[in-house]
């Protein structure tokens, strides 16, 4: 890998922040949007900027192809068996509502649905909406020091009555790989479906969801270099078959007359309005560039980042890692003995360094923990050791400062 | 010494300084000189809402005036609102209702004036000044 060229193509990577080199380590909230991916942007709204599916002119036949190839090019990447399967959403969160949604017509009182202790709270609250709405209850697998779900509870939660189990593939809090592979064989051995939230896998690891066996798996285009405002949902066929469009209008219809109104077929029916076009013909060419560069060549350099940011980051006194487990992604959550997360934050900020501090919208970790939150520094393809050399300096100036 | 005079008066001090790093550690300093809330006032109802770290207020009229006492599990924070108590304390409600806020923009915290900064300063001001309404209805 290439740092030097790969870095040349993140125009933003060139800017300075309080006088400093700008050291990006807050990926895990969004990444940066290489070059190709904003002229990709540019380049729709410059040349064939048309609404799709309905326009027999040029250019709205040239935006559908180009929307439409884009879908083919997420089908390829998370390998789902049919086109058809991949529906364009405006991130994460509305992928899991959607299934949420659909989902309240299937479920009844005394139903249950497990979730597990390191989620997001998008991950959590649809599904206690659900709950409120069914009458359904609500499990948590508990996990330990290390941020390892505890697959010993996780079998004892598993019944008859469970009806869907959710899991996010890696955590955005402490940056944790979960066993989903395990989690959705026991969960189909009792006839439950598992939906898999991988917005923070998707920027390190390639899943496969028909070797995965999958039954939903959502993410974003904003945390693997595309833009804002998009993402997808993988459903399998016969799940999206099942479950009531979510949003009512147009796109997603087949007939409508004031008696009776006909749903389109997939992927459509899940997709009312205009949807984000120029959204999801980059985030087609985001993931483009990211194979580009390779997933598994990605791993490695990661990998390098985490361990070597690790190492250096514990050699601090006082500096407590959380979710220090063998398989993690590049993610280092942490604390200073005595500080709070957000003083730290501040100060390195001054040095250009932009880290995320705070609950990481993961309450219950924190809670688990008995903390305010952490600071958490989250690596991509296009960081340095240099960069992270310029953290650890920071947070020592932090310390410093804050003891 | 009125409000704005003690906001000077911070301005003045915080002047000495050409950089940032002397700044904060300045500010951290005065969170030191914060005249600490009692532990049965660290409420929940007490705490600023807005903030990343804890900010807990407390106000009591005494002779007319209204005194803060605060507290915060963040230093930086504790610096911030150590600032506005030593502005805002020990003056009538009206005074403080009336009171502008522009020397955070001249000791160099403009940055955390921002309504989406998750310190709350925004959200800190306010409650003081939510504070200083109550009792001067109370006054009336």
């Amino acid at each position: 890998m290439d740092i030097q060229k790969i870095r040349s193509d993140f125009p933003i990577l060139n800017r300075k922040v309080n006088d400093h080199p700008l050291v990006y380590f807050d990926n895990a909230a969004t990444s940066q949007t290489p070059q190709v991916v904003i002229d990709c942007i540019v380049d729709y709204y410059s040349n064939y900027n048309a609404n799709i599916h309905r326009g027999v002119h040029s250019l709205s036949q040239e935006a559908t192809d180009k929307y439409e190839q884009a879908r083919e090019t997420i089908r390829a990447h998370f390998n789902a068996k049919f086109t058809r399967e991949i529906i364009f959403t405006s991130g994460t969160t509305d992928g899991i509502n959607l299934v949420a949604h659909g989902f309240s017509g299937l479920l009844k009182k005394g139903d249950e649905l497990i979730v597990s202790a390191l989620e997001h709270h998008s991950n959590i609250v649809p599904w206690q909406m659900l709950c409120e709405s069914t009458g359904a209850n609500l499990k948590v697998i508990p996990m330990n020091d290390q941020g390892i779900l505890d697959m010993q509870a996780y079998n004892e939660l598993l019944t008859d009555r469970t009806k869907l189990v959710f899991c996010n593939h890696v955590s955005n809090a402490l940056g944790v790989i979960n066993p989903i592979s395990e989690i959705i064989k026991k969960a189909h051995h009792v006839g439950a479906a598992v939906l898999v939230d991988g917005a923070q896998a998707t920027p390190h690891i390639k899943p496969n969801v028909q070797e995965l066996d999958v039954d939903f798996y959502v993410a974003s285009a904003h945390k693997m270099c595309g833009p804002t405002g998009v993402g997808m949902l993988y459903g399998k066929e016969q799940w999206l078959s099942k479950l009531p469009p979510y949003q009512g209008g147009g796109e997603m219809i087949a007939e409508v007359t004031f008696e009776k109104t006909t749903y389109a077929d997939l992927p459509h029916k899940f997709e009312a309005g205009t949807p984000n076009i120029c959204g999801g013909i980059a985030f087609g060419a985001a993931i483009d560039y990211m194979n580009e560069i390779g997933f598994a060549e990605i791993h490695d350099y990661e990998k390098e980042l985490l361990d070597y940011g690790t190492s250096e980051l514990k050699k601090i006194p006082g500096l407590k890692i959380y979710g220090e487990t063998a398989h993690k992604a590049a993610v280092i959550s942490f604390n200073l003995q005595g500080i709070h997360p957000y003083d730290v934050g501040s100060i390195v900020d001054k040095l250009g360094v932009a880290v995320r501090t705070g609950h990481h919208c993961a309450q219950p970790i924190m809670d688990y923990f008995k903390i305010p939150g952490t600071v958490r520094a989250s690596f991509a393809f296009y960081n340095t050791k240099q960069e992270i050399d310029t953290l650890v300096s920071a947070v020592k100036l932090a310390q410093k400062m804050l003891s | 010494m009125t409000i704005q005079e003690i906001q000077n008066e911070i301005v003045d001090e915080f002047s000495m300084f050409d950089d940032w790093m002397q700044r904060y550690e300045y500010m951290i300093e005065l969170g030191k000189s914060l005249p600490l809330i009692e532990d049965r006032y660290k409420t929940q109802a007490n705490i600023i809402k807005g903030c990343q770290s804890k900010v807990w207020v407390h106000a009591e009229l005494q002779d007319d005036k209204l005194v803060f006492t605060a507290d915060s599990d963040a230093i930086i924070t504790k610096g911030i609102i150590a600032i506005l108590v030593r502005a805002f304390s020990n003056q009538s409600p009206q005074a403080i209702i009336d009171a502008d806020t522009k020397f955070i923009d001249e000791i160099g915290l403009k940055e955390h004036l921002s309504p989406t900064r998750a310190n709350g300063l925004v959200s800190m001001i306010k409650q003081l000044k939510l504070y200083a309404v109550a009792y001067q209805t109370q006054l009336n």
